[in-house]
Parts: structure tokens; C-alpha cells; sequence
């Protein structure tokens, strides 16, 4: 069932492409590192960035609303933001669900 | 941006390499981190953003079309944090 598996990293996926798709070490880490930079763009602009079979990256807009420092209670305006949200594809939602 | 305009972006960036190729490149990415996800673990991508799942409890839901009540069971779902790079970087453009 829920087997133990430790965090996977820019390093494992640079790993299996070197391993799978025969690029060097560092042609595969440049790689890794270059999808991440472009999808980065992308949100940067104001981009949502999709996926397919994946999912999809989503900005959303934040009005402005009333916090409190939970430490001392004090209540403080949070400002109007955009926050990054993702949204799993039906296929890859299946694949978590059934492991 | 789709999948096609990143795959572009990457062809662009890497004219030695054949598209079939960058494809793979780009599957193989992607693959890794819903196979990650699927055996229950966490992926780490500083700066971008963490992939990790959830579980959600069983719930009583409806079938829409006939009304009816059903058991859904308990499932995990797949879930995003943003890292904090990535949080500035859409707010400041």
C-alpha cells in the first residue's frame, strides 16, 4: 500500500533522463533546469501554464483582506496578491488515487 | 502556455537536439513526478515548488443525475505549494 519513498529532486530527474534517454549529466540537469525556467516565465507574464496529462498551473487573484499576527493578535491588512495554484489533470488525479 | 509552446521553447533553446528527442525530455519530466506521486512520495523542485498528496477522508456524495447516495471512499488527492522564489516571481512580474 503506502510504501515509504523519499522526495524526488532536480538531481533523480536529471538522473533518469541521463539513464533512460542517454543525454549527458549535465546536458539532463540543463535540461531539467531549463522546462522549470520557461514554465517560471510563463507565470511570471502572467501566464497560466498547462500540461496536458498533467495538469495545470493557475494564477489567481487575491483581493485584499484582514489578517492577524497569531502571535500577538494584532489585526493586520494582507495586501491584494496572485498566488500560484495547481489544478491535477483527471489522469494524473487517477494515478494518486489508485497508487 | 500548453505543453506544445513549451516544447518549442525548449527546441528553440537546444537546436541540436531533434524534436522527437526534446519530447521525450519533456515526458520523461512530467512522468517521473506523477510516478513519484502515485507511490505515495513528495517531489522538490526549490525555488519552482513542491509536489506532495493528500489524503481526503471518505465522504457521502450524490450521483447528480439520479439524486441517489453514495459512499466515496477515502482517496488521496495530488497537491501543489508554491516555493517561495516562485511566490515573488508572480507577484512582482
Amino acid at each position: 500500500m503506502t510504501r515509504s519513498v523519499g522526495t524526488l529532486t532536480r538531481a533523480d530527474l536529471a538522473d533518469t533522463i541521463n539513464r533512460k534517454l542517454g543525454f549527458s549529466r549535465a546536458e539532463a540537469l540543463d535540461l531539467v533546469e531549463a522546462i522549470l525556467r520557461h514554465m517560471c516565465e510563463a507565470m511570471s507574464k502572467g501566464e497560466n501554464v498547462k500540461i496536458s496529462g498533467f495538469g495545470t498551473f493557475v494564477l489567481r487573484e487575491k483581493r485584499e483582506r484582514i489578517g492577524r499576527n497569531p502571535k500577538t493578535g494584532v489585526e493586520v491588512p494582507i495586501t491584494p496578491r496572485r498566488v500560484m495554484t495547481f489544478r491535477a489533470s483527471q489522469l494524473l488525479k487517477e494515478r494518486v488515487a489508485n497508487g | 502556455m500548453i505543453r506544445s509552446e513549451l516544447l518549442q521553447a525548449l527546441a528553440r533553446e537546444n537546436p541540436d537536439l531533434r524534436a522527437d528527442e526534446v519530447e521525450q525530455v519533456l515526458d520523461t519530466f512530467f512522468d517521473e513526478i506523477g510516478k513519484r506521486l502515485a507511490d505515495g512520495g513528495r517531489v522538490e523542485l526549490r525555488g519552482f515548488g513542491a509536489f506532495s498528496t493528500r489524503e481526503r477522508g471518505a465522504r457521502k456524495g450524490r450521483n447528480p443525475r439520479t439524486g441517489e447516495a453514495v459512499d466515496v471512499p477515502e482517496k488521496k488527492v495530488p497537491y501543489f505549494k508554491p516555493g517561495k522564489e516562485m511566490r515573488r516571481v508572480v507577484n512582482d512580474g
